[in-house]
C-alpha cells in the first residue's frame, strides 16, 4: 500500500530531527519514573502505576509526535509537492498517521527494558502478570491512535506546529479529562462522559477485558480524526 | 495535451483567475509570461491537481483535473514555484521516494532514477542532505523529480529563478531536449528565455489570456530601433542638434534619440522606426553629410516592449489587490 511509503518517509524525517530526540527521551524518562515508582513508593512490582498515569502522558507525547506532521510541509511547501504525486489525500494522511503511530511503537518498546525489569524485581513466589501488561500495552496503542489522529488534525489547521501542538494538547486533554468529575454529576450524564473519555476505555482494556466496545470507541475515534485531517487537506487545496 | 475552458479561481474574495481559456497540444513548449501576482502559479497549481478551481475546468490528456487528480497527476510532472524539497532528506533517498509513491515499477526504478540524474547533472551529490546544496543543485533536484516518472507533461514554475547564467544556460537546453519529446509549460518572468525555448508564448495579466502567438510574431510586426555611433568625415567637431536633425529627416525613421558616443568626437543616437528599415536610406544620409557611420545596430521591437504594452497599466494598483474591500 502505498501510505507505508509515506509512513516510512515520516519516520525518517522525524528520526532526522533533534525535537525527535528530545521528545523521545522525554517521553522515555517519565515513563521511566512512572515505572518505577510504583516499585519503589509502593513496594509492589507490577504495571498497574504506569498504566494509570501513562494516559497522561500520551496527552504531551502524542501532540508532540504529530505537530509538525502537516503544519511543517504545509510552511515550507512541500505539501504541494507531495499532492502533485498521485496519491489521494486520505492516502497522504493515513501514511502519516501510520508513520506517527510508528513513532509512538517505538517509544512504547523502549519501554520494554522497564518491563522486563519490574518483572524481574517481583518478589520472588509471586507472578508477575504477563497478561495484563500486555493488555495494558494494546491499550496504550490504541489510546495513542485515537491521540495521534486528533493530533494530525490539529497539525493540518495551521503552518506553525506549536498552534498544532497547543491545539492537539487540548483535544487530548479533553478527551482525557472529560469524565472526570463524572461522580458529580447526575448518573446518566456521567455514564455518557465516561463513554467519551478514553481513559475509561483505557482502564476497561487494561484490566485485561477486550470489549469490542471499547475497541469500537477508538476505532471511531481515530478514523474520525483521519477523515476530519483529510477534509481539511482538502480545504488547504482550495 | 492540456485544456483549460474558462478558468477562474479566487483565494476568499481576491480573485486570481478570472476566466483563462487555452489549449496546449502534445509536443509543444510553451512560455507562460505575465507580471507578478498575474496567476501564473495559480493556473500551474490547478493544473498539477493542487488546487481547485473556483469554476472551470482544466484537462490533461483529456481528463478532467477536478474528476480524476491521480490520473492526471501520473501523466505529469510538476516543479513547483520555489522548489519546495524534503531537506532533510538526501538527494537519492528522496528520489527512491519520488519514485514508490509514484509508483514506478520496481524493476525499472533504479534505471530511471539514474536517467533523471544523469540528465539533471546530478551524480556529484546523491549523498547529500538536499538542505545543504547550492540554489542551482536544489534546482536541478526538482527538475529530476518531475521527470523521474518520463512524463508526458512537464509544469515548470520559474525553472530558472535565481540561478546564475551557466547554470541557466544548462537547464535551458535541459529544457530544450526535454521539448523534444514532450509538452512542457513553463513560466518565466526572463523574456529571452522565452525566445530561446519556446514555440508559443501565453502572455497573462491580471487574471486574464492577453496574448497567445509564437514569440517571434509578437516581437515583430511593430518595427524596432537602430543605434547608430557617428563621427565627423572631416575630422571636425559635431554638432549634436544638427546631426540629429539630419536623422530626423532619414525617410522610415519615426523618432530619434540622443544616447551615448564612443568618446571624443562621436555622438550616439538611438532611432526608432515603423514597418520599414531605414538603414539604407541611413547610410547616404550620412554620406551626404559628411558623416561616418562608426556603429549601426538595429533590433526588432522586443518581447519585451511587447509585453510591457500588453500589461501595461494594470501593473500598477490592482482594484483588485490592495486592502480586502468590505462586503456587504
Ligand atoms: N495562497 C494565496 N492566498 C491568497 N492569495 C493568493 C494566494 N496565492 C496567490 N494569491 C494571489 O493570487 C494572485 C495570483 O498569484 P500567482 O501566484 O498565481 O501569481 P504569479 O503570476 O505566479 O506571480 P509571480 O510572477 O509573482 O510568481 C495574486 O494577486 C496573489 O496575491
Ligand atoms: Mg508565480
Amino acid at each position: 500500500m502505498i501510505s507505508l511509503f509515506v509512513a516510512r518517509r515520516e519516520l525518517r524525517t522525524f528520526f532526522n530531527s533533534p525535537i525527535a530526540y528530545i521528545v523521545l527521551g522525554g517521553f522515555l524518562l517519565v515513563a521511566g519514573w512512572m515505572f518505577f515508582s510504583t516499585l519503589f513508593l509502593g513496594g509492589q512490582a507490577s504495571l498497574r502505576g504506569f498504566f494509570a498515569l501513562a494516559p497522561v502522558l500520551f496527552v504531551v507525547f502524542a501532540p508532540a509526535v504529530t505537530m509538525r506532521s502537516v503544519a511543517e510541509e504545509r510552511k515550507s511547501g512541500t505539501l504541494e509537492l507531495l499532492l502533485s504525486m498521485p496519491l489521494r489525500d486520505w492516502e497522504v494522511v493515513v501514511g502519516k498517521f501510520l508513520g506517527a503511530l510508528g513513532m509512538v511503537a517505538i517509544g512504547l518498546v523502549f519501554t520494554l527494558p522497564y518491563a522486563f525489569s519490574v518483572a524481574a524485581l517481583a518478589a520472588p513466589g509471586v507472578s508477575f502478570d504477563w497478561g495484563s501488561a500486555a493488555a495494558g500495552y494494546l491499550g496504550l496503542l490504541l489510546l495513542a491512535s485515537s491521540f495521534l489522529s486528533m493530533g494530525l488534525w490539529a497539525s493540518a489547521l495551521s503552518r506553525n506546529q506549536i498552534v498544532g501542538f497547543i491545539i492537539g494538547l487540548l483535544l487530548c486533554f479533553a478527551f482525557y479529562f472529560v469524565d472526570k468529575f463524572a461522580v458529580l454529576l447526575p448518573e446518566s450524564l456521567g455514564e455518557v462522559l465516561e463513554f467519551l473519555s478514553v481513559d475509561y476505555h483505557f482502564e476497561n482494556i487494561a484490566r485485561g477485558v477486550l470489549d469490542t466496545r471499547d475497541l469500537l470507541f477508538y476505532v471511531t475515534l481515530t478514523a474520525a480524526g483521519l477523515l476530519l485531517t483529510s477534509r481539511q487537506l482538502a480545504a488547504v487545496r482550495q | 495535451m492540456v485544456r483549460i475552458e474558462g478558468l477562474a479561481k479566487s483565494y476568499g474574495s481576491t480573485p486570481a483567475l478570472r476566466g483563462v481559456s487555452f489549449e496546449v497540444p502534445r509536443g509543444q513548449v510553451v512560455g507562460f509570461l505575465g507580471p507578478n501576482g498575474a496567476g501564473k502559479s495559480t493556473t500551474m497549481k490547478i493544473l498539477a491537481g493542487y488546487l481547485a478551481p473556483t469554476s472551470g475546468a482544466a484537462y490533461v490528456g483529456g481528463i478532467d483535473v477536478a474528476a480524476d487528480r491521480v490520473a492526471t497527476r501520473r501523466m505529469l510532472g510538476y516543479l513547483p514555484e520555489n522548489n519546495p524539497l524534503y531537506e532533510e532528506m538526501m538527494v537519492l533517498e528522496f528520489l527512491e521516494f519520488v519514485s514508490e509513491v509514484r509508483r514506478l515499477p520496481k524493476e525499472g526504478r533504479s534505471g530511471r532514477i539514474k536517467n533523471a540524474v544523469e540528465r539533471c547533472g546530478l551524480t556529484t551529490v546523491m549523498g547529500k542532505d538536499i538542505g545543504q546544496l547550492s540554489k542551482g543543485f536544489r534546482q536541478r533536484v526538482g527538475l529530476a523529480q518531475a521527470i523521474l516518472h518520463d512524463p508526458d507533461l512537464l509544469l515548470l514554475d520559474e525553472p530558472t529563478s535565481g540561478l546564475d547564467p551557466n547554470q541557466i544556460a544548462e537547464i535551458r537546453e535541459l529544457i530544450k531536449q526535454l521539448g523534444k519529446e514532450k509538452t512542457v509549460i513553463l513560466s518565466t518572468h526572463i523574456l529571452p528565455e522565452v525566445q530561446s525555448t519556446c514555440g508559443r508564448v501565453l502572455i497573462i495579466n491580471d487574471g486574464k489570456l492577453v496574448a497567445d502567438d509564437a514569440p517571434e510574431r509578437l516581437a515583430h510586426g511593430e518595427g524596432g530601433t537602430v543605434s547608430v555611433v557617428l563621427a565627423s568625415r572631416l575630422g571636425s567637431s559635431l554638432e549634436p542638434a544638427q546631426v540629429q536633425s539630419v536623422l530626423e529627416r532619414v525617410p522610415g525613421v519615426t523618432s530619434v534619440q540622443a544616447a551615448q558616443g564612443e568618446g571624443a568626437g562621436t555622438l550616439g543616437f538611438t532611432l526608432r522606426y515603423g514597418t520599414e528599415d531605414p538603414r539604407r536610406e541611413l547610410f547616404e544620409a550620412a554620406v551626404r553629410s559628411e558623416l561616418a557611420l562608426l556603429e549601426v545596430r538595429r533590433q526588432h521591437v522586443s518581447l519585451e516592449e511587447t509585453f510591457r504594452r500588453l500589461t501595461a497599466g494594470e501593473a500598477a494598483p490592482r482594484a483588485s489587490d490592495p486592502k480586502p474591500q468590505p462586503t456587504a
